[in-house]
């Protein structure tokens, strides 16, 4: 990589959670970083840095994404989901009521990934559910809880259970 | 057994913490910038055994940013928990690959780690010590010279001159020769295992500053605040008053960050800057390489018993592989042999257990304290032995399982009050796996159904002066913060600290204040928040707190409602007269003191102080083990239900089931999430979890790509819990430890079901499909 280019520094301006946000970035600089440490955002939490445990996940236009893997300079255009924008989400309830959170490192990740897999498929059978959360690490709950409490939303094809089971928005 | 009239403990209080952690807004440590802090990054080894030759640093100071780089010549001495013997940067040697060889203090991350890069190392090597077994050869190249030189910190260690033992326990109980010489039957088998590594989701991370009046401010994600002060004054000869440490809410330790590593590392970068904040974050590949791992383990285990199988004998060889330095292996070292039998009453006990010096990582303790390793080779030979006589592998465990009236192998004396009901946990765990449904169950063409058992115990062996205090204030609207320095590391304890205290003072748990930081300054001492000692130490301490404070309470509502403090009761944010409960006052019109309508106050604030320390526990003999290494025993079983698929050996995990003796279970909820997930960590270490070393002892699968783990959906299809409650008497309101022990037996039950299923001993770990399909190979050779 030509370090010069990695190093000189622009000024962006990012779409998170609903607003724009101007940051002076250099163009090596991650999207994690960048909303850790110039935005505050420090929900999305560093651990691998290389995509191996979903614990930076944020959602990029709707898709659930490792931060650790995109540059801020890439995602200029593109609408930026973090925990933080998703405090009214079902997943998160059903996090603290399935009791699936123990040192709450992972957390927010589980939270951002389940939310988009349930809005992508509400009635999501197990092997879809599996598919998406193998992306996330947790090393303290033992998995079981964190089922339950994406189980719990999922709606079945059953239209009496649709009218009745809370719904995430898209 | 949860007690019918308390309100709190016993009941699934929610964790205080969940709300906070639910929206990612609980700061880690490091979630923590600011303008001016100033980033450390080392150069690390790449050689696992070498000379260091040169260190030219001409480069890296031309790199921008970077204002200090700190070399193992500027500092060069060795620090340790146990045997001091490693240096915080290496210095005329490295002994691992991954070892810190010198620290870049830089304006910015990025500038750090590229001046890294520009350090030129000259290595000549070394031979490599790339195993246990070799490094207990007589001839093997020595990891440390002089081993016998260091410095003692604790005093149950022995480094033995000229070899790469770093320690060796005894446990001589009984007549061992005599009693396996009059064996009816006998059995020796071997186990192995790699190293391997905690993977706690936050990297290990710590800011240091030395403030110009010469404080130094330590703020760390470490299990153990006070022993980094206790670091830092004996090694860096800083005046303990003058350390202050800090720890926020920890992203899960695992045991893995109860040992000091980067905080005096990060003291060196901080005072070559002139006292300036330096942070230093482990990045994943040195969480995993250059900070501590776990143990490796081989252990040869001999069985010795009567035709009807009552255990006579018991001999226990075990070497671990403690990598480079000694750390917490020289204390896994002892706590292995303390326990070595597993929870069975066996009257004559040989015990060698030996803390090895290899080229590998060094280990430090790891959830479980090496007794999931023992349990491995222990209950994987019972399973074996019960073959031998042809008996059921439930029925010998509980033949020879222990009871109060027995000794453990230091021959301390059990009571009903300091080990729980083991028979109990059998019959609990039986029900549950449904073990009467058969142990073997073909399920499909090729594929069979098979279950498999482990016992396990464990103590808790912390210092013999272990200790904990709390201090309890009260608020104006008769709400009390509570303050000790037990930590949160994902387990629950303020939760169940808080619970302890609402109980207490008959308090709604709402009422109730933890102060999830820990600061070293205003807390009382704790020893660490390891070895499942919070709940007993900190729980006590909390009972004696509230205590101190109800007198006080009573004291001055004695004054207010002129009666003595005997008639007075506390409970429901009120003081009251017993026979007249409508008689009252309530806490807040006496929290602050009480003020007469005159103006008049009397008696102020109401503070609880309470502590609680270890009772007549006592170091090991070093010839025979004899002594009191802890407070009482935790017992449990552990079962597992799998299906092998018999072709391809692939296997799914249907059924995982944990019966714990801890006495009162406090948060029946927490302690659940401590079963499962620590019989999770188990299963994900003895399904997929270890180090690969090449031949020169480099580390292949530093990262989370090359290093599996279980994922979602990989778990057990089922995890069932539950818990046997014979109360401690002196435990704060009958409860023993529980954190760690959901980890012990997994790794055993697992590996007998597949033994069984494959119809071949598995006695190493981890248990892939491939390495189940060698042993098959090699055995049907
Ligand atoms: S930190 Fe991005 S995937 Fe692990
Ligand atoms: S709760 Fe600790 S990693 Fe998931």
């Amino acid at each position: 990589m030509n370090w010069q280019n990695a190093t000189s520094k622009a000024i962006i301006h990012l779409h998170v959670n609903g607003e724009t946000q101007e940051v002076v970035v250099r163009n090596a600089d991650t999207l994690l970083s960048t909303l850790r440490e110039k935005l505050g955002l420090t929900g999305a939490k560093r651990s691998c840095e290389n995509g191996d445990c979903g614990a930076c996940t944020v959602l990029i236009n709707g898709e659930p994404s490792h931060s650790c893997l995109s540059l801020a300079v890439e995602v200029v255009n593109l609408p930026i989901t973090t925990i933080e924008g998703l405090l009214d989400s079902p997943v998160r309830t059903a996090f603290i009521d399935k009791w699936a959170i123990q040192c709450g490192f992972c957390t927010p990740g589980f939270i951002v990934n389940g939310h988009a897999l349930l809005t992508n498929h509400p009635n999501a059978k197990e092997e879809i559910v599996e598919e998406w959360l193998q992306s996330n690490i947790c090393r303290c709950t033992g998995y079981q809880e964190i089922k339950d409490a994406v189980n719990s939303l999922i709606v079945e094809n059953d239209d009496s259970i649709n009218k009745t089971h809370p719904r995430l928005s898209k | 057994m949860a007690n019918k009239s308390w309100s709190t403990v016993g009941k699934p209080e929610q964790r205080i913490d969940a709300v906070e952690k639910s929206t990612g807004k609980v700061r880690y440590i490091g979630d923590y910038s600011a303008p001016g802090l100033m980033h450390a990054k080392l150069v690390k080894s790449t050689q696992a055994h070498a000379k260091i030759i040169s260190i030219d640093t001409t480069e890296a100071w031309k790199m921008p940013g970077v204002r200090a780089i700190i070399t193992g010549k500027m500092f060069p001495f060795h620090i340790g928990p146990i045997l001091a013997d490693r240096p915080p940067l290496a210095f005329e040697k490295v002994r691992y690959y991954g070892e810190p060889v010198a620290i870049i203090v830089a304006d910015h991350e990025h500038q750090a780690k590229h001046a890294t890069e520009k350090v030129k190392v000259v290595y000549e090597p070394l031979p490599i010590v790339n195993s246990v077994q070799q490094a207990f050869l007589k001839d093997a190249p020595l990891v440390h010279d002089n081993a016998e030189q260091y410095t003692k910190i604790i005093s149950d260690v022995y480094p033995k001159a000229s070899t790469n033992i770093g320690s060796h326990i005894k446990i001589r109980k009984g007549d061992f020769d005599t009693a396996w010489a009059n064996s009816e039957e006998t059995i020796t088998a071997t186990y192995s295992f790699n190293l391997s590594d905690h993977v706690a989701m936050e990297t290990r991370s710590t800011r240091v500053e030395i403030n110009p009046a010469g404080k130094v401010i330590v703020h760390s994600c470490s299990q153990s605040p006070f022993t980094i002060k206790k670091v830092l004054n004996q090694f860096f000869n800083v005046e303990v008053g003058d350390i202050l440490v800090h720890i926020p809410m920890v992203g899960g330790a695992f045991g893995g960050k109860g040992t000091v590593q980067l905080e005096p590392l990060a003291y060196l970068a901080s005072k070559a800057v002139g006292g300036k904040v330096v942070k230093l974050e482990f990045d994943r590949e040195e969480d995993m390489t250059t900070a501590p791992c776990r143990i490796g383990f081989d252990a040869t285990v001999q069985l010795g018993v009567t035709k009807e199988g009552k255990l006579v004998a018991g001999k226990y060889t075990y070497l671990l592989d403690s990598g480079a330095y000694s750390d917490q292996a020289a204390g896994i070292t002892r706590a292995a042999a303390l326990d070595c039998t597993g929870p069975y009453n066996i009257p004559n006990v040989w015990c060698d257990s030996y803390c090895m010096y290899t080229n590998h990582p060094f280990a430090t303790s790891f959830r479980g304290y090496g007794h999931p390793e023992l349990t491995f080779a222990v209950e994987r030979t019972m399973d074996q032995l019960a073959e031998k006589l042809q008996m059921d592998p439930l029925q010998l465990r509980m033949i020879n399982g222990i009871k109060p009236g027995h000794t453990t192998p230091t021959q301390t004396v059990l009571t009903a009050n300091n080990i729980g009901d083991l028979e109990k946990c059998i019959h609990r765990a039986k029900e549950l796996i449904k073990w009467d449904e058969g142990q073997k169950v073909q399920s499909g063409k090729n594929k069979v159904r098979t279950k498999g058992i482990s016992t396990f115990w464990k103590t808790s062996t912390t210092a013999t002066n272990a200790q904990a205090g709390a201090i309890i204030i009260f608020e104006a609207d008769g709400s009390v913060n509570l303050n000790c320095a037990a930590i949160e590391l994902g387990q629950g304890t303020k939760t169940i600290l808080g619970q302890i205290l609402a109980e207490k003072l008959g308090m709604d748990m709402n009422k109730v204040h933890v102060t999830m930081e820990v600061n070293t300054q205003y807390d009382p001492h704790q020893w660490r928040t390891v070895a499942s000692s919070s709940t007993f130490l900190a729980g006590k301490a909390v009972v004696f707190a509230a205590d101190h404070a109800i007198a006080q309470l009573k004291k001055t509502a004695a004054v207010v409602l002129q009666c003595s403090p005997d008639d007075l009761e506390v409970g429901g944010g009120r003081v009251y007269l017993k026979p007249d409960p409508t008689f009252g006052v309530d806490i807040k019109d006496i929290s602050l003191g009480y003020t007469y309508p005159s103006g008049h106050s009397i008696e102020g604030q109401i503070v609880g102080i309470g502590k609680h320390i270890q009772r007549h526990l006592t170091p090991m003999d070093q010839q025979t083990g004899f002594g009191k290494p802890g407070p009482w025993w935790s017992v449990g079983v552990q079962a597992i239900e799998i299906e092998l698929d018999t072709r391809d050996f692939t296997y799914s995990i249907l059924k995982g089931v944990t019966v714990l003796d801890g006495g009162t279970i406090i948060n029946p909820m927490t302690a659940t999430q401590q079963m499962r997930g620590g019989m999770y960590m188990g299963l994900s270490y003895a399904t997929s979890e270890k180090f690969v070393f090449d031949e020169q002892g480099i580390v292949q699968n530093s990262d989370l790509r090359g290093y599996p783990m279980l994922r979602y959906g990989e778990q057990p299809t089922e995890y069932l819990v539950d818990f046997i409650e014979s109360p401690a008497i002196d435990g704060p309101f009958g409860a023993r430890g529980i954190g760690e022990y959901g980890v012990i037996g997994a790794p055993a039950c697992l590996a007998n079901s597949l033994s069984i299923a494959a119809d071949v001993e598995l006695n190493e770990l981890p248990l892939t499909p491939e390495s189940i399909w060698q042993k098959k190979k090699e055995g049907t050779k």
